[in-house]
C-alpha cells in the first residue's frame, strides 16, 4: 500500500462506486466462507423463483378441489399417482400447487412485515437516540411495553382487534419486531452521535434530518441488515403460526400455516398433509436463518469468528 | 445491590402501568360497542345499555374508568370472564400450575441438554460433533414447532403409540387437585398408575416446548465458552497443569454461564408464547390454551386480564433474572 501512493495512479482520487465494488467484494469474501450461508442463498433464491413463477410451474390450480382424488397420497406411496405428486387433501385439492403459490405469501409476509417494521424501527429509534431527553424515555418505555408481551400474544390481540386475515397478521407481527430495530438504531445511533465526523458534519451546518439519515444512518446498517434477516425468518414463523390458530391468513388461501390448520384432524390418517406444508415453512426459515448467521459473520467484525 | 433493584423498579413500574394501558385500551379498541362486548348481550333496549354501561362504569370519564380498572388490578381484581361469569384471576391460579409443570419440565430439558452440548460443541470446534450439532441447533431454532408437535404425534402418538395425544393424564385417574401439579398431585393420591400415566403425557408438549429454547441456549452456550476458553486465566489455568475437566468446568463454565443465564431468563416470554401453541396441540389445560379459546369465544375480559396476567409474570422473571445477574455479576450492576 505504502509504494502504491508513490505512483501517480493511485494519487487519484478513489471513486465511490470503485469503493463500493470493493467493499461489495470483501463481502462477499467473508460471507461465502461460510458454506451453510451460501446453501441458504441458493434455497431462498430458489424459492424467490418458484414464487415468481408459480401460475408457469404449479401444475394444478391452488384452489381446484379434484372430487374424485381426496386424500390420495404422494407418488411414492402406495395408491399415489403422477397427476399428484405430493397427493392431495381432504377436499382434493393438489397439495404441491398449493405449496408453490404458499412461497408467494410467505416472501410476500417477510418482506412487507420487515419493510414496515425495519423502516418505523429505524425512525423511531433515530429520533430516541439523537435527541435523547423526554422523547427517548417515552419510546424506550413505550418499547419495553410490547416487549414485555411474549410476541405472539401480543399478535393474537393485535389481530383480535384489527380482525383475523392477512394484512392484520401482518401489522400485528410487525408491531411485535419492532422495538428490535427501535433499540438496535438507537444504541448505534448514541455510539456514532459523539464521533468527530458527526461532530464536523454539524460544524458544517448539517440539518439535524441530514446528520440523522445521511451522516449517522449508513454507519449503523450492519446490525440491522442481520436483525432484518431474523425478521424476516420470524415474520414467516409467526404468520404461520397465526395461520395455523385460525387468526391468521384464511381458507381457502394457500398459506403454509393455514393448511397446516386445515390438516389438522387427519394428521392419523394422512400423514402427507401434514408434513409437507410444516417442511416448507422449517426449509424456508432456516434458509433465511443460515443467511442470517453468513451476514453476522461477514459484516460484523466484532462477532465474527464466533 | 439496593439501588440497582430501586434502579429496575423505576424502569418497571412505568412499563407495567404502560401494559396496564394497553389492557384497559383494549376493550375500548375492539370495534363494536365495548358495553355490549363486555356484557355479552347482543340485542339490548336503551334502559338496559344504560344499566349495564353504569354498572361496568363506563358512563363516567375515561381517565376516572382507568383508574378504577387499574385499582382493580392492583387489589387482584382482573375482571369477570363473560363467557363463564368467574372471575378472571381465579380461572388464571387454576389453569396456571398446568404451563408452569409443562414449562418447568421444558426448561429442564433445555439446560440439562443445552448447556453440556455447547460446553463439548466449544470445546471440540470444529469437530464433525461441533458442526452437527449447531446445523441440529439452527434447524431447532427454525422449527415450526405447532409442526413439530404433530410430527411427533403422527410418530410417537400414532404410528409407535408410546404417547398419548392429548390431555394431562389418563380418564382413568380422578382425584382432587391439592397443588395443581399433575406429577404432584397424582403422587399424593396414591393410584398406581397415575404419576406414570401423568409423567407420558408431558413427554411429548415439553419435548415441543424445550426445542426453540434448547437451540437458543446450545448456540449461547457454545459462543459464551469459545470466548472464556480464549481467555489468559484459562491459559493460566492449564499451564498451571491443572486437570481439562477443572479447567473447563470449574474456572471457564462459572463465567461462560452470565451470559448463558440471561438467555434462559429470556427464555420464559418464547417458553410462554410457545405455550400457546403447544397447548393447543396437546390440549393440555393451561393458559395459553385458556387465552386462545378466549379469543375464539370473543372473552375479551379474560384476554384483557390473561394479557396483563402475562406480562406482570415475565416483568417479574426478568426482574429476577436481573438481580441474579447483579449478583452474579457485581459489574452489571453500575
Amino acid at each position: 500500500m505504502a509504494d502504491a501512493t508513490l505512483t501517480p495512479k493511485a494519487a487519484e482520487p478513489v471513486s465511490s462506486a470503485q469503493m463500493r465494488r470493493q467493499m461489495l467484494r470483501e463481502f462477499w469474501f467473508y460471507f461465502s466462507e461460510n458454506r451453510g450461508a451460501v446453501i441458504g442463498l441458493f434455497v431462498f433464491l430458489a424459492l424467490v423463483l418458484v414464487a415468481i413463477l408459480a401460475p408457469v410451474i404449479a401444475p394444478h390450480s391452488p384452489f381446484e378441489q379434484y372430487r374424485d382424488a381426496v386424500l390420495k397420497p404422494p407418488v411414492w406411496a402406495e395408491g399415489g399417482t403422477a397427476t399428484y405428486i405430493l397427493g392431495t387433501d381432504p377436499v382434493g385439492r393438489d397439495i404441491l400447487s398449493r405449496l408453490i403459490y404458499g412461497a408467494q405469501y410467505s416472501l410476500f409476509v417477510g418482506l412487507v412485515v420487515t419493510t414496515l417494521s425495519l423502516i418505523s424501527g429505524i425512525i423511531v429509534g433515530l429520533l430516541a437516540g439523537y435527541y435523547r431527553g423526554w422523547l427517548d424515555t417515552i419510546i424506550m418505555r413505550l418499547m419495553d411495553m410490547i416487549l414485555a408481551v411474549p410476541s405472539l400474544l401480543l399478535a393474537l390481540v393485535l389481530v383480535t382487534i384489527l380482525g383475523p386475515g392477512l394484512n392484520s397478521a401482518m401489522i400485528a407481527i410487525a408491531v411485535t419486531l419492532q422495538p428490535h430495530f427501535v433499540r438496535l438504531t438507537r444504541a448505534a445511533v448514541m455510539a456514532e452521535k459523539t464521533r468527530d465526523y458527526v461532530t464536523a458534519a454539524r460544524i458544517a451546518g448539517a440539518s439535524p434530518l441530514r446528520l440523522m439519515f445521511r451522516t449517522i444512518l449508513p454507519n449503523c446498517t450492519a446490525p440491522l441488515i442481520v436483525q432484518a434477516t431474523l425478521s424476516f425468518s420470524n415474520a414467516i414463523l409467526d404468520a404461520a403460526a397465526l395461520g395455523f390458530l385460525g387468526m391468521g391468513a384464511q381458507p381457502p388461501t394457500p398459506e403454509w400455516g393455514t393448511m397446516l390448520a386445515e390438516a389438522r384432524e387427519f394428521i392419523l390418517r394422512a400423514w402427507w398433509v401434514v408434513t409437507f406444508p410444516g417442511l416448507a415453512i422449517l426449509i424456508t426459515v432456516l434458509a433465511i436463518n443460515l443467511m442470517g448467521d453468513g451476514l453476522r459473520d461477514a459484516l460484523d467484525p466484532k462477532l465474527k469468528r464466533s | 445491590m439496593f439501588g440497582f433493584l430501586l434502579r429496575r423498579l423505576a424502569v418497571l413500574i412505568p412499563t407495567f402501568i404502560g401494559v396496564s394501558i394497553i389492557a384497559f385500551s383494549f376493550i375500548r379498541l375492539l370495534p363494536g360497542d365495548p358495553v355490549a362486548l363486555l356484557s355479552g348481550e347482543r340485542v339490548m333496549s336503551p334502559e338496559r345499555h344504560a344499566q349495564i354501561s353504569a354498572q361496568l362504569g363506563f358512563d363516567r370519564p375515561m381517565v376516572v374508568q382507568y383508574f378504577d380498572y387499574l385499582g382493580g388490578v392492583l387489589t387482584g381484581d382482573f375482571g369477570t370472564s363473560i363467557v363463564s361469569k368467574k372471575p378472571v384471576l381465579d380461572q388464571f391460579l387454576t389453569l396456571f400450575p398446568a404451563t408452569i409443570e409443562l414449562s418447568f419440565c421444558a426448561i429442564i430439558i433445555a439446560i440439562a441438554l443445552g448447556i453440556p452440548a455447547g460446553v463439548i460443541a466449544a470445546i471440540k470446534r470444529g469437530s464433525v460433533f461441533d458442526q452437527g450439532l449447531m446445523g441440529v441447533a439452527l434447524v431447532g431454532y427454525s422449527m415450526p414447532i405447532f409442526w413439530w408437535g404433530l410430527l411427533l404425534i403422527i410418530l410417537f402418538s400414532g404410528i409407535l403409540q408410546w404417547f398419548p395425544v392429548s390431555g394431562r393424564i389418563s380418564l382413568m385417574f380422578y382425584f382432587k387437585p391439592v397443588t395443581g401439579f399433575m406429577l404432584i398431585d397424582s403422587l399424593i393420591s396414591g393410584q398406581k398408575g397415575a404419576f406414570t400415566s401423568a409423567l407420558s403425557h408431558l413427554v411429548l408438549p415439553s419435548i415441543v416446548l424445550a426445542t426453540i429454547p434448547l437451540a437458543v441456549i446450545a448456540r449461547q452456550t457454545r459462543s459464551a465458552m469459545l470466548e472464556v476458553l480464549s481467555e489468559d486465566y484459562v491459559r493460566t489455568a492449564r499451564a498451571k497443569g491443572l486437570s481439562p475437566f477443572r479447567v473447563v468446568g470449574i474456572h471457564a463454565l462459572r463465567n461462560a454461564m452470565i451470559p448463558v443465564i440471561t438467555t434462559v431468563g429470556l427464555q420464559v416470554g418464547v417458553m410462554l408464547a410457545g405455550a400457546i401453541l403447544t397447548e393447543t396441540i396437546f390440549s393440555w389445560p393451561g393458559i395459553g390454551k385458556w387465552i386462545l379459546d378466549s379469543v375464539f369465544r370473543r372473552d375479551y375480559a379474560v384476554i384483557q386480564g390473561g394479557l396483563l396476567l402475562i406480562a406482570a409474570i415475565i416483568m417479574t422473571v426478568n426482574l429476577i433474572v436481573d438481580l441474579t445477574y447483579g449478583l452474579v455479576n457485581p459489574r452489571i450492576r453500575h
